[in-house]
């Protein structure tokens, strides 16, 4: 079973998204997601100061077996990728929620998150996405 | 529901993650497929092939039947087990499938081929045996597994019959030994030492409990993908397929032209194409630039043309990205491949990138 922390919010395609102290919403995908895709070889994130919409594709990570999309949460600019996807892209396997993050996204309308799917409607969409 | 091989309860039991591959229901992986390849690589590790189709062919002209069938010649086969890989062609050149041949004695050949491709296959032997009054005998009731690695013959040889583990670790490669219903041969699709081991169905399961319990680690077709793509082998129906020709897909080394009157099927064909001049050829080649090659990425080369990435992946052992592609014949030694709309640099290189554990590529 794969891992879905309460206090995240998701999207159905497997993305995680933290609100910050700060404001800004950190970006990785979900343990489900990192387990299906296998052994993790590369991530792409966007550069700091691009922007983003939400429903974007806005970063890839590949797995020894395929290449997949993560879009992005929320609209806005990103301020921060997560530098040591590069020499590391195996900390997304390790730890999908804390050092395998993808990018920190500074929202144009902080209100947007509160819409993301909860942990408990995520799990809903992965029990259903299983049957 | 697909097809299932008699070790796929074993399988599920074990956690695999199991994927739709051609029709059948298989692992590809146990866990870490990374750590599958690496186990290979450095010790010893096993695969479930039984979804590939061992085909007895039997009859006084079985022989003259093989050498009408296939692009390589059954001929060079003169000592019991020897085997061959060979291309199956249609009459056009385009390959059926790819496969290997035992030479068993002078009335009985054993052949293994694709598990995509079976039914195909066996279409086309049944359509040419009774010219040659040979037998086609599907063995649905064999399993194979593939034991593959720098320890795997000496790990897998102490749960074998004394007398078949001592013929088979006298084995040179490409030669197999029968025994008690069982029959192993020094082949396989990884690059490294090991036995490919048919055994009757009913006793695959106990037999793989005890090579897992002798510390030979259970690897899924993902782990198969990458070490057959590092040793620089064809996958069949992504390298080649029915509108390649051998000469195209970096097999014309298993082309035998010599006797020159041995008329196999394709043969007239492949003449007419090395007349002409082949137009394109399998490359491996190496990414320069961080990303992953797929297949059906595009193939840039500079004022020469454009080709076709066949397969793709990550190469654990050489931590780059590898493939194969089709690119025109003028190709030299560098080109570009298209990756999400960019251009990245790749070096061409000639196959394999790894023999028995060592990387055989510049990079």
């Amino acid at each position: 079973m794969s891992n879905v922390p309460a206090d995240l919010r998701y999207l159905k395609s497997h993305e995680w998204a933290r609100l910050e102290a700060d404001g800004t919403v950190t970006v990785g995908i979900s343990d489900h997601a990192q387990q299906a895709l296998g052994d993790l070889v590369f991530a792409e994130v966007p550069e700091a100061g691009r922007r983003v919409t939400a429903g974007e594709a806005c970063a890839v990570v590949e797995s020894v077996k395929a290449a997949s999309d993560v879009y992005s949460p929320v609209s806005g600019e990103v301020v921060a990728a997560n530098a040591d996807l590069g020499g590391q892209p195996e900390l997304i396997n390790q730890d999908p929620y804390g050092a395998g993050w993808l990018m920190r996204i500074r929202p144009d309308d902080k209100a947007h998150f509160s819409t993301l799917l909860d942990a408990k409607a995520y799990e809903a969409a992965l029990a259903a996405e299983t049957h | 529901m697909g097809l299932r091989t008699p070790l796929f309860d074993t399988h599920v039991a074990a956690g695999a993650r199991i994927v739709d591959f051609g029709g059948w229901d298989m692992p590809v992986n146990y866990g870490s497929q990374i750590e599958e390849h690496h186990g290979v690589r450095r010790d010893a590790g096993m695969f479930d092939v039984s979804h590939m189709c061992v085909v007895d062919l039997r009859g006084a002209r079985v022989k003259d039947y093989l050498r009408r069938l296939l692009a390589n010649d059954v001929a060079k086969l003169t000592q019991a087990g020897k085997a061959l890989y060979s291309c199956m062609l249609r009459d056009h050149g385009g390959v059926i499938d790819d496969l290997i041949v035992y030479y068993m004695d002078d009335q009985w050949y054993r052949m293994v081929v694709n598990a995509g491709t079976r039914d195909k296959d066996l279409d086309w032997l049944r359509a040419h045996a009774g010219d040659f009054g040979v037998s086609v005998e599907p063995r649905f009731d064999l399993a194979m597994i593939a034991v593959q690695g720098p320890n795997a013959r000496q790990k897998a040889s102490a749960l074998l019959a004394p007398a078949l583990a001592a013929r088979a670790l006298e084995l040179g490669p490409f030669f197999g030994t029968a025994g008690d219903g069982w029959f192993v041969a020094r082949t396989g699709y990884t690059g490294e030492d090991g036995w490919e081991i048919m055994l009757p169905a009913q006793e695959a399961a106990g037999f793989w409990g005890r090579l897992r319990e002798t510390g030979v680690m259970p690897c899924g077709l993902g782990a198969r993908d990458t070490l057959r793509l590092e040793a620089g082998m064809n996958l069949y129906g992504s390298d080649m397929d029915e509108t390649t020709s051998p000469l195209e897909s970096g097999l014309g080394w298993t082309i035998a032209w010599d006797p020159q009157d041995r008329n196999f099927i394709g043969r007239e064909a492949l003449t007419a194409q090395k007349a002409h001049g082949v137009a394109r050829k399998l490359v491996g080649l190496l990414l320069a630039d961080r990303g992953v090659l797929r297949s059906h990425q595009k193939v840039i080369v500079p004022a020469v043309g454009e080709g076709e990435v066949t397969s793709g992946t990550f190469s654990p052992t050489l931590e780059r990205s590898i493939g194969l592609a089709r690119v025109p014949s003028q190709t030299t030694d560098r080109c570009e491949v298209e990756i999400r709309g960019r251009l990245l640099s790749a070096t061409v290189v000639k196959p394999p990138f790894v023999r028995h554990g060592k990387i055989t590529i510049p990079l």
